[in-house]
């Protein structure tokens, strides 16, 4: 049985708050219906990093938040419940410091009722920072996804979110596809630093172009492997790129922390677009 | 104190409207806009903020509600009051009548109100001022009596105090530079003013430093207090994580909660001063 994919419009992981956050500004049925990207979800709680946390930059932000969340137990009691009865489609990204880690979060969430898929952070900005698994080379981020796969049900999906660094984001799709990733999200924020020189991950706006380069490279090399685009999606025309560009969905980040009825505006404005397409 | 603030979760009914500037003033050494944005004044609390978008920026601005009017010629509107600083608030105060802003509120947990008649003291440094003035009327109407302090570095940036003499039973005004009223800062004069107004409750709002000295101030005299904190809040709808509050629960564990959504009002004595670093990052 092949995993159903998301799409064409979901949040992006850590840009949706608990969901809570979002419900008011997400159109007339809430979140019902809604691909939903969780924040990272690590197994042991994290507080998250010092402030300042997030700063503007022309263009995006700049952000080392340091993975807040309240650990995978209390997710799975308290949050993870609210969303599936909020009618969501939770994909439940997950981010471990080990691979042992990876497999744990795997394991537990496959039987938690309603989880429609994982995402796995295997490209973020500054993993020695949140002290997350390293991933320097393509074999690394496979071998992650080989063990998420191995724990999940393959009639649910696994989406692998990779560093959008053109140099090898082909290689690192195919090898996290032959491990069994459904779907590749290309990308999570660009590797950059505060105006202070600390590490941290560039978003919004400004990325755009770098991702959908590297959408474009990975539908080019592999156009069996489905991509799903992120990086400074914030309207029809920003969204329209990655699809035309091979995307067979968008994630929108940034955008909701600019204005939180984005993700309400696209899903409308893409449904039209693709009845438009059919007439 | 009972908290019936309502919930903390997304379930506040905020709006992200579309609204307008429909008055613009200067005053001293601020700037007052009114604004339509349908939605927001109507279910206005006392101490909730909006966040305002700012042409060709991601981040938004934060501003507190200074004043609500359930009708005017142009419907409800709101009033903030904007100190030009950065890009923002700049861009901000240059806004002319007719410009259109988007806006997201209202947002943030308001002050609790006591359940019985107290003894209330409001304390507002610069334009933090501006939640105190409705919060004064709210707790005039529950039979509070009021005692406002209005606090700033100098004449130009104290909110004027005379539409407040209403609702405060005693009005105190502070400057740094002794320009007008008092000479001193909040700091220098809190204790003797807890004291004096036998508050039962502080209110405070301004940067964390004022913060920090009325909350000690009122615990010292057995005060509840309820703090406005203003941590930067990239996004200050909660989605974003990235206004960290340093806090101890009810529980006494340690927690960092976001700024913009558990807050911006919290009680004075859960804060960790010690962990919050100021709007530049430094600690206090
Ligand atoms: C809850 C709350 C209520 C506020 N109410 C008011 C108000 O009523 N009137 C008013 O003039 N200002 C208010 N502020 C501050 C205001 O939101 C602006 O962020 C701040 O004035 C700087 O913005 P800027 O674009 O002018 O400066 P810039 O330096 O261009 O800002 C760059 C970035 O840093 C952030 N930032 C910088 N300094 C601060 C600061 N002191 N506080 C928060 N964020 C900061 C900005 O939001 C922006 O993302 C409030 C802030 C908060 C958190
Ligand atoms: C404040 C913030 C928090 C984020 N948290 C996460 C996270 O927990 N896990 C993750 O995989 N990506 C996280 N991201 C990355 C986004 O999901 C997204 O991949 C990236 O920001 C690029 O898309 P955008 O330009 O639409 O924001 C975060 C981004 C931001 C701005």
């Amino acid at each position: 049985m092949s995993a159903q994919l998301p799409g064409p419009v979901m949040v992006a992981a850590g840009c949706g708050g608990t969901g809570r956050e979002l419900e008011p500004y997400a159109g007339p049925d809430g979140l019902a219906g809604l691909d939903l990207v969780t924040r990272s979800i690590t197994l042991d709680a994290r507080a998250g990093g010092p402030g300042p946390r997030v700063v503007e930059v022309p263009g995006g932000l700049v952000n080392a938040v340091g993975l807040p969340n309240p650990g995978l137990e209390h997710f799975l009691a308290t949050e993870l419940p609210w969303l599936v009865r909020a009618g969501a489609r939770v994909f439940v990204s997950i981010a471990g410091s080990t691979m042992g880690e990876y497999a744990d979060l795997a394991r537990r969430l496959s039987r938690a009722p309603g989880v429609a898929g994982l995402e796995v952070n295997v490209g973020a900005p500054d993993e020695v920072g949140a002290a997350l698994f390293e991933v320097r080379e393509p074999y690394h981020s496979a071998s992650v996804i080989a063990a998420v796969r191995r724990e999940f049900p393959t009639d649910r999906p696994v989406l692998a979110k990779l560093r959008p660094d053109v140099s090898r984001i082909v290689e690192g799709a195919r090898s996290c596809h032959e491990a069994g990733a459904s779907a590749v999200v290309v990308g999570n924020a660009v590797p950059a630093a505060f105006p202070d020189g600390r590490a941290g991950g560039l978003s919004g706006p400004a990325i755009a172009p770098i991702a959908l380069r590297c959408v474009a490279e990975v539908h080019r090399a592999l156009p069996a492997v489905p991509t799903i685009g992120c990086g400074g999606v914030h309207d029809l025309r920003s969204a329209g790129a990655y699809l035309d560009a091979g995307a067979s969905a968008v994630q929108v980040g940034t955008a909701l922390l600019h204005d939180p009825t984005t993700v309400a505006r696209l899903r409308a404005a893409l449904a039209l677009r693709a009845l438009q397409e059919d007439a | 104190m009972a908290d019936e603030r309502g919930p903390v979760d997304g379930s506040h009914p905020s709006v992200h409207v579309d609204g307008e500037v429909v008055a613009t003033k200067r005053v001293g050494g601020y700037r007052h806009l009114t604004l339509t944005a349908p939605g927001v004044p109507e279910r206005f609390r006392a101490g909730n903020f909006v966040a305002v978008s700012v042409a060709g920026h991601v981040a938004r601005r934060a501003l507190w509600v200074h004043r609500v009017r359930a009708s005017s010629a142009f419907g409800p509107t709101l009033d903030v009051v904007v100190e030009a600083r950065g890009s923002g608030t700049t861009w901000l105060a240059a806004q002319p009548v007719g410009a259109r802003i988007a806006i997201t509120g209202p947002l943030g947990r308001p002050f609790a109100l006591p359940k019985v008649a107290v003894s209330c003291l409001l304390v507002g440094e610069g334009y933090a001022a501006a939640p105190l003035f409705p919060l004064a009327e709210r707790l005039r109407e529950r039979g509070c009596a009021v005692s406002l302090v209005v606090s700033a570095p100098d004449e130009a940036h104290l909110l004027s105090a005379l539409e407040a003499r209403r609702s405060a039973r005693s009005v105190t005004v502070l400057t740094a530079d002794g320009s007008v009223g008092q000479r001193g800062t909040v700091a220098d004069h809190v204790a003797g003013l807890v004291e004096r107004s036998d508050a039962d409750v502080v209110y405070a709002a301004g940067p964390h430093a004022v913060l920090r000295s009325v909350a000690a101030a009122a615990e010292r005299a057995g005060a509840w207090s309820q703090v406005a904190v203003e941590t930067p809040t990239p996004c200050g709808t909660g989605l974003c994580h990235g206004c960290p509050l340093p806090v101890v629960g009810e529980d006494g564990v340690e927690r960092v909660v976001r700024a913009c959504a558990e807050g911006p009002v919290v009680r004075g004595d859960r804060i960790r001063w010690d962990a919050l670093p100021d709007a530049l990052g430094q600690v206090l």
